[in-house]
């Protein structure tokens, strides 16, 4: 295995497309670490990202909207208060993936790279319609995060193509996000069903909405229906009922030891549920 | 295969060693430097028996390469003691019995004085949480935790 420290993401993607053999990017390496060592990847070359300029900065620019390096760590997030007064649900996504050691080195990027239909801070990015910039063997494309999972550990990303930054967009007024995320214990576990909702009010009237769901399908997806019945309304109970069952509806998961297909699809309901009631009076100030 | 020359600081000595691209930072502690306080439970980052702080961020050294700790500063548990004078976490946890078989005791070390030094004073559900990476599996975990909000108390009487 050879191991490359490059000092620009162009560079990065230059060993990449040139490659020949397994190539892997090296961030937090809490995922890639323990495929390599568990056997179940073997790199050829290893291309550790770390060192690059800007890689590691979280930047508030002149728009509003925030550039998060791609080997941003969890902790990183979590510890600047500004990020996380506008943002709360994408931080605490990401807050939630593993122990203190695991957010001392797992990145944003990593988790949507790895492509887990599970992965934690998805959703939340998903939601906060957040989007990646990609540098790749013909120049730098922005790409929405949307766009980027294709099935179970398979992203729209092609060969040299190396993630350099996440996008957020502008918080504004009147906004709020939030993710919940359900598993059988206290911490370190995955996700049986994850929910993240971001939305905008005008008083009490929703005007913008997005709703993720993780776990309960082969790739995270936004319900647009939840969109269509929030925006332009209140939230009562009986919208919120209807949320409940449009994230049900849109569950098509699997069983496996964390959870049946009936308790998922019954549990995302709950769990829209109560984000969007969370972002909802975050967007109006309630906390 | 090629060698990668590594230089780094541990414990607060300048340090070097050459690894293989493959060798986690854990291998290169314990078998190229002879630091083995830091122990190999799960190798996938799970049970934190191998805590070290990697620029004062606290991480798994299984799920670090030895070649990423170039230019890094490093603390183990060696690092802890000041020579003979154990550090006040050490000692409580042996007035405690805070340990049985010993295993996950380094990591937790590292883990506590890295909570401690950015929080002198946690409450017992932060310490859990924070602890939520290291596990025990002789399940002592009362005497630890009981250990450490004592320590916390006497580190911040001192103060």
């Amino acid at each position: 295995m050879e191991y490359y420290t490059p000092e620009s993401f162009n560079k990065a993607s230059e060993i990449a497309t040139n490659a020949q053999g397994i190539t892997r990017f090296l961030a937090g390496g809490t995922d890639v670490l323990v495929q390599l060592r568990t056997d179940m990847i073997s790199p050829d070359i290893l291309i550790d990202i770390k060192n690059i300029p800007g890689a590691k900065e979280i930047e508030c620019l002149t728009d509003g909207s925030w550039r998060i390096g791609a080997a941003v760590t969890g902790a990183e997030m979590s510890e600047h208060s500004e990020l996380k007064a506008q943002w709360p649900g994408l931080v605490e996504a990401m807050d939630l993936i593993g122990s203190t050691q695991i957010q001392g080195r797992a990145t944003l990027v990593g988790n949507l790279c790895n492509g887990s239909p599970a992965a934690d801070s998805v959703p939340a990015m998903m939601a906060a319609n957040a989007s990646v910039l990609v540098v790749g063997p013909n120049g730098t494309r922005e790409l929405s995060v949307q766009d980027m999972p294709v099935s179970p550990g398979k992203t729209s990303l092609s060969k040299g193509e190396v993630i350099s930054a996440v996008l957020i967009p502008a918080r504004g007024n009147n906004g709020g996000d939030a993710y919940l995320r359900f598993i059988p214990r206290t911490e370190m576990d995955i996700a049986v069903v994850g929910c993240g909702v971001n939305l905008r009010t005008d008083g009490e009237i929703i005007t913008e909405a997005r709703l993720c769901l993780g776990a309960v399908t082969p790739t995270i997806q936004v319900v647009s229906e939840v969109t269509k019945l929030l925006v332009g309304n209140k939230l009562d109970q009986t919208i919120l009922d209807a949320v409940a069952k449009a994230a049900s509806a849109a569950s098509k998961p699997i069983t496996d030891k964390r959870g049946t297909i009936e308790y998922r699809i019954e549990v995302a309901g709950v769990l829209a549920k109560r984000a969007t009631k969370i972002a909802y009076d975050r967007a109006r100030g309630l906390k | 295969m090629n060698k990668i020359h590594v230089s780094t600081t541990v414990n607060g000595d300048d340090t070097e060693f050459l690894c293989d691209p493959r060798e986690t930072l854990l291998d290169c502690l314990r078998d190229k430097l002879n630091l083995t306080g830091a122990k190999e439970g799960c190798g996938t980052g799970d049970c934190g028996a191998c805590s070290v702080t990697l620029d004062d961020r606290l991480v798994c050294s299984c799920l670090v390469l030895g070649a990423e700790a170039e230019g890094k500063k490093i603390q183990t548990v060696e690092g802890i003691a000041n020579g003979d004078q154990l550090h006040p976490l050490q000692k409580k946890f042996i007035e405690y019995a805070a340990l049985q078989c010993g295993i996950c005791t380094p990591g937790i070390l590292v883990a506590t004085k890295s909570l401690l030094e950015k929080n002198p004073n946690p409450t017992e559900t932060e310490v859990r949480y924070w602890l939520a990476g290291n596990l025990c599996r002789c399940t002592g975990y009362d005497k630890i935790i009981r250990a450490i909000m004592d320590t916390a108390a006497d580190m911040r009487e001192a103060h």
